[in-house]
């Protein structure tokens, strides 16, 4: 059963549209990630989702029930929608138990219901320090703990992780997605960041023009993009030019095998090339004559950038372990593995 | 739901989108500015009634020019005075290795609870020689200055060091860096409070009468009291207005050019403090000498007149006892008046930005440019003509009290609207609370320290207001300035001194809890930056 579902949500600020007709369903339990630019309309989405805003026109539906319609609107306090904002936003004068127990009643109160919430947050010790005197992860934590306090049938965080740092932010997402699937809470989470959405979510949807681009799973979602658009946008991607014939495309990197469920077999095409489907050697080795033009080494990997030499194309290479070229080195690039590729035609528009 | 409550819970969308505007609010907003805008209005009415030209050779005399320039000259060297005394104050306290500088931080503040026609009693009576320019001079230096160190030194304490440090690395010196940097980041808190400054000055009687130093403002007084001539005073208090609306926009000019733009990324590091070396010991001498003449001389003057007493043959309008609980009930009537007033303007101001909140702040702006000898003059003009049940009632001081102070109130509450954002009240709603119950729950607690700010600063003005207390207090009543000041004119010091004393108790308790509310604040800020000082 879906727990929310939106259906050709529209929603305009004086006149700068926001959301065109936006559609989407989030399942019982699961955890949905909207993945967007900043700017893309995220945050709206949420508000008119926790009945903070309401909608211009299309339908909210909160577990089969309407609750915004632009006519009828029930408000936030009674559609049972916990919300995490950025920056946690806890109550400056409550402590952190007020703050987690703001939405209960006293008999949940009296019955440590706070204190549960707390020791699954592991914050119990801090239950009587005041927001001021809090991290910004732990911040967050209440944040989370307070919105899962009176049981909600649904939760939105709002890029919960973007005020923090990098490291704080990768085991805060371990913790919060462990806590979200043991209360098997149903969640939409919207952010900018890739990884953070494919890392997290068993659903992501790509938000662009004020819409939902492609929802799919991250895995699929990664390996079959529905438009160049989307690819780019998940992940480094080589957008390279050919002409297809079955399942085999004529490019520049030499012939690509296209994947079975490529939508085009024959004509021009864009083919999508990850940087990890590249495998570079030694000038003469296998594959298309180039030269590194650029390197970045993170350590676990590098990423290069290689000239080809018959067009002075330039494409992305990552490869693992030590760096083994340097900026100027001639190399050879061939591609491996299955690729997916987009009509031209269906593409020029983007 | 009425329009009034609704921009608690209006639907907010980003800040830079537009927004449903709470009409209601928005015309009681508008209602409220109007109506303390409205001496302005009725003194251009009153002027016009006696016809431009006759109002222009009421101007065009010998004593006016007199008056323009005791005016300007005083206001602009005190103001300028001030503003050395005070940065350099706060420089030495918050920037440097003082010895003592926690004391002194807190001390010179403390003028600031002593009224300036107190400070000016207590000069003249010990050195009858302060008198005149000069002594208007010292006496309003020393008495205003805090104006200035208070926010200057919490400028001061903010500041970002990184822009300080960036600086030295391009290779300033620290003469430099101090002007260039730590000065011009406190640029706009300097000219804000020196604007303060000059409107002070601009706005006061009883100090320069003490002193016997001709103002517009003492002139003024001079025509109602003793000549009765409403029609000059009028047209003379067009003048006074006239200067406070230059001072006004002289600062505003000042302001935008100089805008400083937080780029963010502020370091949180509490600034770094200059070693003070040889000159430690001059520099501690220097501070507690000025800190003994502005705070030392003024309280050892009250305390010896307190202690010495003396007869009065002016028999008391009202006693110690009365005056205070005079003093007291005016002063919370106006205090409360005032803070209620500003809120919906503060509310609608924060909440809604745009055209008419930005037209709102700026009439409330203006508002300070009225001093309150001419809101107590207007005030007089419209109660004889059309409402004289309420003249010299104790409504009409009331009312009064909370116009002329009506900018200080709407400076605390805005800070705490800010305190209080919409996202927290609908947060509060998606956890289950009503519109009504999330205003309880939520916003109120938040506003409660700006408006018990509000609250505090107007009781401590209303409290050590002298000349609009003068021109409307109720027949047969006294408050502790007015019966200070009948005393004083008797040159009855023993009986006067009490009342001052009374003054000073009153005013700084408030004070007191004030500064324990921003001590508050920066205990807070310091525990999130992590900063040790």
């Amino acid at each position: 059963m879906s727990e929310l579902l939106l259906r050709g949500v529209s929603k305009a600020f004086g006149r700068t549209p926001v959301l065109s007709g936006l559609d989407l369903s989030v399942e019982s339990g699961t955890v949905l990630a909207v993945l967007g630019r900043s700017g893309s309309g995220k945050t709206t989405l949420l508000r008119l989702v926790a009945g903070t805003e309401r909608v211009d026109a299309g339908e909210v539906l909160l577990g089969g029930e309407v609750v915004d319609n632009g006519r009828r609107f029930v408000p936030p306090e009674r559609r049972r929608v916990g919300y995490v904002a950025q920056e946690g936003a806890l109550f400056p004068h409550l402590s952190v138990a007020r703050n987690v127990g703001f939405g209960l009643e006293r008999a949940a109160r009296r019955q440590g219901r706070v204190e549960e919430l707390l020791e699954m947050v592991n914050l119990l010790e801090l239950k009587d320090r005041y927001p001021h005197e809090l991290s910004g992860g732990q911040a967050q934590r209440v944040a989370l703990a307070r919105a899962l306090a009176p049981r909600p049938r649904l939760v939105l965080l709002d890029e919960p992780f973007s005020a923090l740092d990098a490291t704080l932010r990768a085991s805060l997402r371990g913790e919060v997605v462990q806590i979200l699937r043991r209360t098997a809470v149903t969640t939409l989470l919207v952010t900018h960041d890739q990884e953070e959405a494919l890392s997290v979510a068993d659903l992501v949807g790509v938000m662009a023009g004020g819409r939902i681009r492609q929802l799919a799973r991250p895995e699929e979602l990664y390996a079959r993009p529905a438009d160049p658009a989307v690819a780019a946008f998940l992940g480094e991607a080589n957008l390279v030019a050919g002409e297809a014939a079955g399942r085999l495309a004529r490019t520049t990197l030499g012939e690509l095998a296209l994947s079975g469920d490529c939508p085009v077999r024959a004509g021009a095409v864009t083919v999508l090339v990850r940087p990890e489907q590249l495998r570079l050697s030694m000038a003469g080795g296998p594959g298309r004559p180039g030269r590194v033009v650029h390197r970045e080494y993170y350590g676990h990997d590098s990423i290069y950038l290689v000239a080809l030499e018959t067009t002075g194309e330039r494409v992305r290479v990552r490869e693992g372990g030590p760096a083994r070229f340097e900026i100027g080195a001639e190399v050879a690039v061939r591609a491996e593995g299955e690729m997916i590729a987009w009509s031209k035609r269906a593409t020029l528009g983007l | 739901m009425t329009a009034l409550s609704s921009p608690l819970l209006a639907e907010a969308v980003p800040p830079r989108l537009r927004r449903r505007r709470p009409v209601l609010l928005g015309l009681f907003a508008l209602a409220v500015v109007a109506g303390v805008l409205l001496p302005l209005a009725f003194l251009c009415f009153e002027a016009s009634q006696v016809g431009w030209s006759q109002l222009w050779q009421m101007l065009d005399r010998a004593i006016v020019a007199s008056l323009l320039w005791n005016t300007v000259r005083l206001a602009l060297v005190v103001t300028a005075l001030c503003a050395i005394a005070g940065t350099t104050a706060a420089f030495l306290t918050e920037r440097t290795e003082l010895p003592g500088r926690r004391f002194f931080a807190a001390a010179l503040v403390l003028p600031l609870v002593i009224p300036d026609f107190v400070v000016a009693w207590t000069w003249n009576s010990v050195f009858p020689g302060v008198r005149g320019y000069l002594g208007a001079v010292l006496v309003m230096t020393l008495g205003l200055y805090p104006l200035v160190y208070l926010p200057v030194a919490a400028a001061f304490r903010s500041a970002d060091p990184a822009l300080e440090e960036a600086a030295r690395s391009l290779g300033l010196g620290r003469a430099a860096v101090f002007l260039k940097v730590t000065l011009r980041q406190a640029r706009s808190t300097l000219l804000g409070s020196s604007l303060l400054v000059c409107l002070a000055l601009l706005a006061e009687y009883g100090a320069f009468e003490d002193l016997g130093y001709q103002t517009f403002t003492t002139a003024i007084f001079n025509e109602l009291q003793i000549g009765f001539a409403t029609a000059a005073a009028a047209a003379l208090s067009l003048v006074l207005v006239v200067l406070s609306l230059l001072a006004l926009g002289g600062e505003a000019f000042f302001r935008e050019k100089g805008r400083l733009e937080h780029l963010g990324g502020a370091s949180n590091r509490p600034p770094r403090r200059h070693r003070l070396g040889k000159a430690a010991p001059f520099a501690f001498a220097g501070t507690a000498a000025f800190l003994g003449l502005a705070l030392g001389l003024p309280l050892a003057v009250v305390a010896y007149w307190v202690v010495a007493g003396g007869r009065s043959s002016l028999p008391a309008t009202s006693s110690l006892a009365a005056a205070t609980g005079y003093s007291t009930l005016y002063s919370a009537g106006g205090a409360l008046i005032a803070t209620l007033l500003a809120l919906p303007v503060a509310l609608y101001a924060a909440r809604h930005p745009g055209r008419i909140s930005a037209g709102l702040e700026k009439c409330a702006f203006l508002i300070q440019a009225l001093p309150g000898l001419v809101v107590a003059l207007a005030l007089t003009y419209v109660v004889e003509r059309y409402l004289s049940f309420l003249y010299q009632s104790p409504e009409l001081l009331v009312v009064c009290y909370s116009m002329i102070f009506f900018p200080l109130a709407i400076v605390a509450v805005r800070a705490s609207v800010a305190q209080a954002p919409r996202l927290l009240e609908e947060i509060g709603r998606t956890l289950g609370s009503g519109p009504l119950r999330v205003r309880l729950r939520v916003t109120l607690p938040l506003l409660l320290p700006g408006l018990g700010a509000a609250f505090c600063l107007v009781f401590l003005s209303g409290v050590t207001e002298l000349t609009a207390t003068l021109l409307l207090v109720p027949n047969g009543v006294a408050t502790l300035a007015t019966q200070f000041w009948g005393y004083v004119g008797n040159v009855s010091y023993g009986a006067a001194a009490p009342y001052a004393a009374m003054m000073i108790v009153l005013s700084a308790l408030p004070g007191y809890l004030l500064s324990r509310l921003f001590d508050r604040g920066a205990a807070r800020r310091r525990l999130e930056t992590g900063a040790d000082r």
